[in-house]
Order: structure tokens, then C-alpha cells, then sequence
């Protein structure tokens, strides 16, 4: 392998990792919090793309207005199905929540067949973001830098919004203890449906960069990103948000990587990134950057 | 005298109900299963296709003096799923013949099913010769894929002139398994070279980014791709080889016919060369001509091959129920088994002794933004 070969595929590793890393630290964020891994996060994605599709379809706004009126609906959606599945389940033992958030997960994809159809649509892609250019013998193209660069700000504004707000102070609060929060007068709900909406936002702004780099969406785009999400979230420690960052690129690059070294492996990709998950599991269950919880008995 | 006239209005009563029963016979649709994808990955050819198999039904409605009546369940573009719809025919709506499906994956799932029930059925698109191998009761009105690879293998060699391509296949579609393997044989037979194959690599179903394979397939200095893969993936790699910077002509087989390649691969497939069943712009008889016209005025566009194979399909499985002049499936699977010489949309279609049909190919090539006619090759 030459070195040109080798930097072009550490650019298509550094792009398809910021992708997993984007919907992952929205992942991760749920389950710090909440403690429920979030099944349906890749459903959320789905709809944030198909929310700007039917914007700039439909009402022929601006780009970057309907990408934002995108985020927001799709944020609004996250919020009524915590509404709607989770926050019933609030005092139910944990499993039930799980086995919710993959109704609700199974529920979108089916109403998305319905509603949107199930032949895979074109998704219109702004000429900035495909103008490509050589770096030496490197091909890049405007959205290999612009989705780590956005990776790189939502993740900096999630840790703002978790660490030096008093919102964020509220949702750690209650990822410690949900009834001694409300004692101390937190809003379990609000903080609750902000969360969502924070998580579901960063989905959506998954989904559509998903969907800019790779044009075509359909109603089941989510199921694959989003496992693969959850895998690099479980490798970086579930619950953190600089883990799944992390998580994100090291799976990305690990996946480019296996096909670009041992290139008649390549069919195996998806295995190979389950193998990482099972692997993490035995040997650090915790994951990269995740601390050892001490259940208190 | 009135053990008489009890007797004349028994028999009577009895020839009333003899001839009521056989009315009511006479009267109920004959059932015929279609299976197909409408969702998933492969929707796109699966409702084509299920356009031309309505538009048929629509001219043909009824066999044998009794309606036809078209039961369609979905198989999400899944194995799984479709075994699963073939019992439901089955067993559930007791069809008598099944049609489907898009996919060959699909179909060798749902031919298992069918041929152990023993339910003739008669893939229309599905061009591995796994579908039908070994199978009674499986039949296809397309041709198969040692014939598709061949073709473009040739073209590839005598035309283009090429002499080191690479290919990039999905690992979990027996399709495009089976059609990178063919193009292989016939290619490195052609060039007398086994190496000129230079880069063969794979992705799997539901994969996006194809970046790593098109960089190793664009240091390989391979002159050409080969994608034998379905038209959503096509379309995607078409675009990222495009986006990292390689001009390679790619090429194709019949699972790229779809207006999906275009609508979502928009400039970066100008230029992608597959083989197909048909060709709007080349219709092969009468019965083509007429049928561009009638799914012309039905749907307001230009019909695909699957969407000519689905109406042949369709007509194909009334005729042998004609032919067999009964709804019993072992005597419409033997009327199946000798069609010779039916005229349909996509050709003249005889089932050999393996249940496979003999046809041409034709060569389709986008041209701003639509596949246009190359030419026909024979077998």
C-alpha cells in the first residue's frame, strides 16, 4: 500500500467515523442520563432526513433554514415519543423501557413505509457541499471536513450544555438519583423532554449529514447507523460524551482500515464491527473512557 | 302417482343444485400470488415490476371463463420475509400459481417454499441459476446470469476493448455473487490472463460507504468497474468512485435498470453500460409496441424491463392455465414446462428442461440522465 492510498483511506476513515461519532454522542447522552439505551435514536435519524427532504421539497426554503426548522421538528418529535413511550415506564423496571424504545423503533420505520413509501428517495445535495478537490493525490470533498468540524461544535456545545448549565447540572442530577432530584426541586419532566430534545436535535443533524454523504434515504436508513452508533458508543463507555466522540472515529477508521489492509475481507465489514462490540464487552465492559459504576446496594 | 311426483321434484331439485354449485364455481376467481419487494432496498424494482404484472391483469382479467384475482404481499426485499410470504399464498389464500420475485435471493427463498408445497411458480426478473436448479415446480421468463455475465464480459472485451477491470460485488445477494463470478470466468477465459481481474472486493446489503473499496479498486489501475449490484448501491458507488477523483467507466448488470440509478447518482452515472432485458427504444415485436403504448397511458412514463418482465410473467402463467384448462397447480406446472414459443413483451420465451428461458440480451447505457439503446445480443 502506498502512502497516498493510505492517506486517502485515512480520509474516508476520518469522514465515515465523525458520521458514527455525530450519532453516537446523542446516543450516549440519553443513556448518561436516563440510563435507557435509546433504540429508536436511528429511527429520530431517519426522520430528520426525511424532514429536510420534504422541507426543501415541499416549501422550497433556504438550505440552512430548512436544515434548522429540520432539527427542530425532528426535536419536537423526539420529545412527544418520550411523552408518549417512556415517560409511562418511568417507575417500571428498566427492561420495560428497553423493550419500548424498540416498539417505538419498529412503530417509525413502519409508519415511515407508510407515509413515505419504500422506494429510496434521492436526497438534494447542495453543490457546496460535493465541490471536491486534491490535497497532493488525496481526494477530498467539502463535507469530509465540514462533519467532523460540526461533530467537533455539537459535541463541544453538548459538553457546555452538560457541564456549565444549570440545565446540565439538573439532567446529572437526576442520571445520580431521580427521586432525591425532585426532592431538591428539579423538574424531572422538563429536564427529561430537554434531554430528548438535545438527543433527538443531534440525530437529526446525523441524519442529514448522513444523508449529504451518502444521497439516498429510505425509511429503514437508520437501522445500520444506528447499531453502529450504539457499537461505537459501547466502545467509548456508554454514558460518556467525549467516549462516543472517540468511539465514533475509531470505528469508522477500523472498518476503512479492514477493508483497505486485508481487502478480501471487505464483505465482513458489519461483522467485524459487531466483533469490536462483543470483544469491548468481555475484555472492558466499561469501555474506553467509561468509569466503573459501583452499583450501591 | 305422488311417489312420482316426489321423485321428478327430488331429481330436479337435485339438477338445481348440481348446476347452482357449478355457476358458483364458474363465478369464483382463480387466485394467483404475487410476491414482490415494495419496501426495502429493492422497492423500486419490485413496484415496477408489480406495475406490469397490474397492467397485464387489467388486459387479461379473466381465464377459463373465471376472473383472475391478483393476491400481492410484500417481502421487504427479504429472504426471510419472503419464504414467509410464499407460505401465507399458500396456505392462507390458496393461490394456484405464484409470480416473483425481484431478487434472486428472494426468489430461491420463496421457490424452496413453492416447490414443496408444489405450487408452480415463475420468477420474473430473478437470473441466478440457483432459482430454478433442482427445482419442479420453479420456472423463470428471464434468462440467467452464466449467459448476463458472459455478454458483459464480451462487451467488455471486444468493444471497450478493456484488459484490466476490477469488480465490486454484495456478498449477502446471490445475484451478484453469482453474476461477478460468471463476468470473472468469461473475462480472464477472454483476456487469457487470470489476472486481469485486478481488484475484487465486496461490500454487504444495507452498506453506504464504499470509499475503501473504490480506493483499493483506483490503485489497483484498473481500466474499468464491473458492479454487479442493484441499483441503489450503484448508484452510491458510482458517485463516491466519481467523488474520489477516478473517470473509470463503470458497468453493470439488469438490477441497475431502474430510474432510482439515475434520480440518485445524477451526473457521476452518465455513462454506466449494464445489460438488460428490454429496451423501450428497440421493441422486439407487436405485443411490445402495445404494451409501451397501454403502460405509457396507464403510468405516464416509459416502462423499465422489470415492469415488461412482471406483464410477460403474468400473461405467461394464464396461458399455461389456459393450456392446462384446469386451476389444478400440478397441471398448470406441467402446461408451464412445455410453453414454446410464447410471444411476450421482452421476446419469445421456451422453457428448456431446467425451467429456464433462452432470450437475448440487450445493451443500455445512460445517456443525460436516461438509459438509452446499445444494442441486442443473442445468445
Amino acid at each position: 500500500m502506498t502512502w497516498v492510498v493510505f492517506l486517502q483511506n485515512v480520509a474516508n476513515g476520518l469522514s465515515l467515523g465523525s458520521l458514527y461519532a455525530l450519532v453516537a454522542i446523542g446516543y450516549t447522552m440519553v443513556y448518561g442520563i436516563l440510563r435507557l439505551i435509546n433504540f429508536a435514536h436511528g429511527d429520530i435519524f431517519m426522520l430528520g432526513a426525511y424532514a429536510l427532504f420534504y422541507l426543501v421539497l415541499v416549501f422550497t426554503l433556504p438550505w440552512w433554514l430548512s436544515f434548522i426548522i429540520a432539527i427542530v421538528i425532528t426535536a419536537i418529535m423526539g420529545v412527544l415519543v418520550e411523552r408518549a413511550a417512556y415517560r409511562p415506564l418511568r417507575n417500571a423496571p428498566r427492561i420495560s423501557a428497553l423493550i419500548s424504545a424498540i416498539g417505538v423503533s419498529f412503530f417509525l420505520e413502519n409508519v415511515g413505509l407508510v407515509v413515505f413509501g419504500g422506494r429510496p428517495k434521492p436526497f438534494a445535495v447542495p453543490q457546496f457541499f460535493t465541490q471536491d478537490y486534491s490535497i497532493g493525490a488525496v481526494r477530498i470533498m467539502n463535507l469530509t471536513w465540514v462533519i467532523p468540524v460540526l461533530s467537533m461544535a455539537l459535541l463541544l456545545g453538548l459538553m457546555y450544555l452538560v457541564y456549565r448549565t444549570k440545565a446540565g447540572l439538573a439532567m446529572r442530577a437526576i442520571s445520580h438519583d431521580m427521586e432525591t432530584s425532585r426532592l431538591m426541586a428539579i423538574d424531572v419532566n422538563r429536564t427529561i423532554s430537554l434531554t430528548f430534545a438535545v438527543g433527538s436535535a443531534l440525530a437529526a443533524a446525523g441524519g442529514i449529514m448522513w444523508a449529504l454523504k451518502y444521497p439516498q434515504i429510505n425509511p429503514l436508513m437508520g437501522i445500520i447507523p444506528g447499531l453502529k452508533a450504539f457499537i461505537a458508543a459501547v466502545l467509548g463507555g456508554i454514558g460518556s460524551i467525549p467516549g462516543a466522540m472517540l468511539g465514533g472515529f475509531l470505528l469508522g477508521m477500523m472498518e476503512i482500515m479492514l477493508v483497505a489492509f486485508l481487502p478480501a475481507l471487505s464483505g465482513f465489514r458489519d461483522a467485524f464491527a459487531f466483533l469490536v462490540l462483543i470483544v469491548i464487552l468481555l475484555v472492558k465492559p466499561s469501555g474506553l473512557m467509561g468509569q466503573e459504576v459501583k452499583e450501591k446496594v | 302417482m305422488r311417489r312420482l311426483i316426489q321423485a321428478v321434484l327430488g331429481v330436479t331439485l337435485l339438477i338445481l343444485l348440481t348446476s347452482l354449485t357449478a355457476l358458483a364455481q364458474s363465478a369464483e376467481p382463480i387466485k394467483i400470488g404475487v410476491y414482490e419487494p415494495m419496501t426495502g432496498a429493492m422497492a423500486a424494482g419490485g413496484q415496477m415490476t408489480w406495475e406490469g404484472i397490474a397492467l397485464a391483469h387489467e388486459m387479461q382479467p379473466t381465464v377459463l371463463g373465471r376472473p383472475i384475482k391478483l393476491i400481492l404481499v410484500d417481502n421487504k426485499s427479504d429472504k426471510v420475509e419472503s419464504a414467509n410470504a410464499v407460505a401465507r399464498l399458500v396456505e392462507q389464500e390458496k393461490v394456484v400459481a405464484i409470480i416473483g420475485s425481484y431478487g434472486s435471493s428472494n426468489s430461491i427463498a420463496g421457490g424452496d417454499v413453492a416447490e414443496k408445497a408444489g405450487i408452480p411458480m415463475v420468477t420474473d426478473s430473478a437470473t441466478n441459476p440457483l432459482v430454478t436448479q433442482g427445482k419442479k415446480f420453479v420456472f423463470r421468463a428471464c434468462f440467467i446470469d452464466p449467459f448476463q455475465g458472459e455478454v458483459m464480459a464480451k462487451y467488455a472485451f471486444h468493444n471497450l476493448k478493456l484488459t484490466k477491470v476490477a469488480i465490486l460485488k454484495d456478498v449477502a445477494q446471490d445475484y451478484s455473487v453469482g453474476l461477478a463470478n460468471y463476468f470473472k470466468k468469461t473475462f480472464t477465459k477472454l483476456t487469457g490472463d487470470p489476472k486481469s481481474v485486478v481488484a475484487e472486493v465486496a461490500y454487504q446489503t444495507g452498506d453506504q460507504d464504499f470509499t475503501a473499496q473504490l480506493t483499493q479498486v483506483i490503485s489497483s489501475k484498473a481500466e474499468a468497474l464491473f458492479v454487479p449490484g442493484y441499483f441503489g448501491d450503484a448508484a452510491l458507488i458510482a458517485k463516491q468512485l466519481r467523488q474520489l477523483g477516478s473517470k473509470i467507466p463503470i458497468l453493470g448488470g439488469d438490477a441497475l435498470d431502474a430510474p432510482e440509478l439515475m434520480s440518485i447518482g445524477g451526473k457521476a452515472v452518465e455513462g454506466v453500460t449494464i445489460s438488460s432485458f428490454y429496451s423501450a427504444e428497440a421493441p422486439a415485436n407487436e405485443v411490445a409496441r402495445k404494451f409501451v403504448a397501454a403502460y405509457k397511458s396507464k403510468y405516464g412514463k416509459t416502462p423499465n424491463a422489470n415492469a415488461a418482465l412482471g406483464f410477460d410473467t403474468y400473461n405467461m402463467v394464464v396461458d399455461a392455465i389456459r393450456r392446462a384448462g384446469s386451476t389444478d397447480p400440478k397441471a398448470i406446472r406441467d402446461a408451464l414446462a412445455t410453453t414454446k414459443g410464447f410471444i411476450g413483451v421482452t421476446g419469445s420465451i421456451t422453457i428448456d428442461e431446467n425451467g429456464d428461458a433462452t432470450k437475448d440480451a440487450v445493451i443500455l447505457r445512460v445517456e443525460n440522465g436516461v438509459f438509452r439503446y446499445v444494442t441486442t445480443i443473442h445468445p
